[in-house]
């Protein structure tokens, strides 16, 4: 994907999840740390050109003490900065990349220890569909590819990486 | 990313690194504690022991806190109430609680070096939480985690060191850590508590004046007077210590600026320090006790997280 088709495709995403939640009047945007916030950071920004920006609730959720593979690898823990409730609100989670669903299960775990949502939406850049290992499904995708198991997607961000474009490798 | 060391004996064995890791850890902890659930699963398989040779509020009761807060299982063990008592041996005490599948160790001992000791000879990670008057360095960790949150960074900071430093774990823990992070140091109190080589021995000022340690310094982390450890008296009496090296709210009056102060606990309240300092603006000796559960839960969390 290039620079143009991942700004068309924030741009796709934010309207879907406007068109969902008009107004956003009961709903939050979360994002998932480290890679996630990139892309929630960008529909966070296309949504202030759309609609009143005080009525954005965005928060970032770091999932590190929630994982599965903590005995496989250390990772660092990012910050989580949530400063409203989520009781009884729409939370659409944002992520880079979709692919066996472990980290969205602990996002969901995490996220149920701020509260109880009315309900949670999924939104990612990339669905890596068909490598699943949980039952888990995106309501908003950016763009579903078919991938080997052996090929990694690389998502790079102009802040990080100096230009916004996805490979597969 | 991970720590230099399979156990935590002492701040004496942590890089930099590992310090940094940890109290940036124990900061995403922090807000966790903040949570409407105040939990997490991390530590769900992992079993720990308190054992605890020594008697202990604080430090017992949030290295517990912290491991019910990462979901751990914990047994608690107390010296005074079990076998010990009849004359187990540490090493044989030990050996029966690890054989019941027991992953970590948190230990308090009188003995300096008793967590060292433990360390050779079994497999399980030792959390030292307090050895006699060696190290006590979550306590170290936990002062490196209120002074940074207080102040910004380690490195530069003022720290006056006051009272029995001779006596003191807290101290040395204290000492261990802040000149590894780039601190400058001074100790106060009588000369009987102060070591005599601590100036060759760890770099730091020595001055046996503490209203000279007070206005230099950003933060004056104030020790308890350790009677229990004295086998002689080596002041004349608790008034007489607080007269010349109590800290008075009329010392920090004069002042011409704000500094913090801090204390490990148990406050002797008038002897150390008088108790409109300990209640006081200056104090954030309850803000330690708060940042204590997340240093221990970082700590316990990192140490436990080793792929072996």
């Amino acid at each position: 994907m290039s620079e143009q088709q991942v700004a068309l495709s924030i741009k796709r995403l934010t309207h879907k999840i406007l068109e969902n939640h008009l107004e956003l009047d009961n709903t939050v945007i979360i994002g998932i740390q480290p890679r996630g916030i990139y892309v929630s950071d960008r529909i966070v920004d296309e949504l202030k050109t759309l609609i009143a920006p005080e009525k954005i609730k965005y928060g970032k959720l770091d999932i590190t003490f929630y994982r599965d593979d903590v005995r496989k690898e250390l990772k660092i823990a990012n910050k989580t900065d949530i400063n409203f409730s989520i009781e009884n609100k729409n939370v659409v989670i944002i992520d880079d990349v979709l692919w066996t669903g472990r980290t969205i299960r602990a996002a969901l775990d995490a996220l149920l220890d701020f509260g109880r949502p009315a309900k949670v939406e999924l939104c990612v850049l990339i669905d890596r569909r068909f490598s699943r290992e949980l039952p888990i499904h995106a309501d908003y995708v950016g763009r579903t590819i078919d991938t080997f198991p052996s090929q990694k997607v690389l998502v790079h961000w102009k802040e990080k990486d100096g230009v916004d474009d996805v490979v597969l490798v | 990313m991970k720590l230099s060391t399979r156990h935590l004996l002492g701040i004496k064995d942590l890089t930099k690194e590992d310090i940094e890791l940890i109290l940036s850890t124990a900061q995403q902890f922090k807000e966790v504690l903040q949570r409407p659930v105040k939990k997490v699963p991390s530590l769900r398989d992992v079993t720990i022991v308190n054992l605890f040779y020594e008697n202990s509020t604080r430090t017992r009761m949030s290295f517990e806190l912290a491991e019910r807060r990462l979901s751990a299982d914990t047994l608690n063990f107390a010296a005074s109430t079990s076998s010990a008592a009849k004359g187990e041996t540490l090493l044989d005490t030990v050996n029966n609680i690890l054989s019941m599948k027991v992953d970590m160790v948190v230990m308090r001992h009188s003995a300096s070096g008793a967590p060292h000791f433990l360390a050779q000879h079994i497999p399980a990670a030792i959390v030292n939480a307090g050895d006699g008057i060696n190290e006590h360095p979550t306590q170290g960790l936990l002062d490196a985690f209120s002074m940074t949150e207080k102040k910004g960074t380690l490195e530069g900071l003022k720290v006056a060191i006051i009272g029995d430093v001779m006596h003191s774990r807290v101290a040395q823990s204290n000492i261990y850590l802040l000149k590894k992070m780039g601190a400058e140091i001074v100790v106060a109190g009588p000369p009987t508590l102060i070591p005599k080589y601590i100036k060759e021995a760890h770099g730091v000022n020595v001055t046996y004046n503490v209203m000279e340690a007070l206005q230099w310094c950003d933060v004056a982390n104030v020790l308890r007077i350790q009677l229990e450890r004295q086998n002689q008296p080596l002041f004349s009496s608790l008034r007489e210590y607080n007269l010349a090296y109590g800290i008075k709210r009329s010392m920090l009056d004069k002042l011409d600026k704000e500094i913090v102060i801090m204390h490990p606990g148990p406050i002797n309240r008038g002897v150390e320090l008088d108790s409109d300092v300990a209640d006081g603006p200056h104090s954030i000796i309850l803000n330690q006790v708060e940042n204590g559960v997340a240093v221990r839960m970082a700590v316990l969390y990192l140490l436990a997280n080793r792929e072996n």
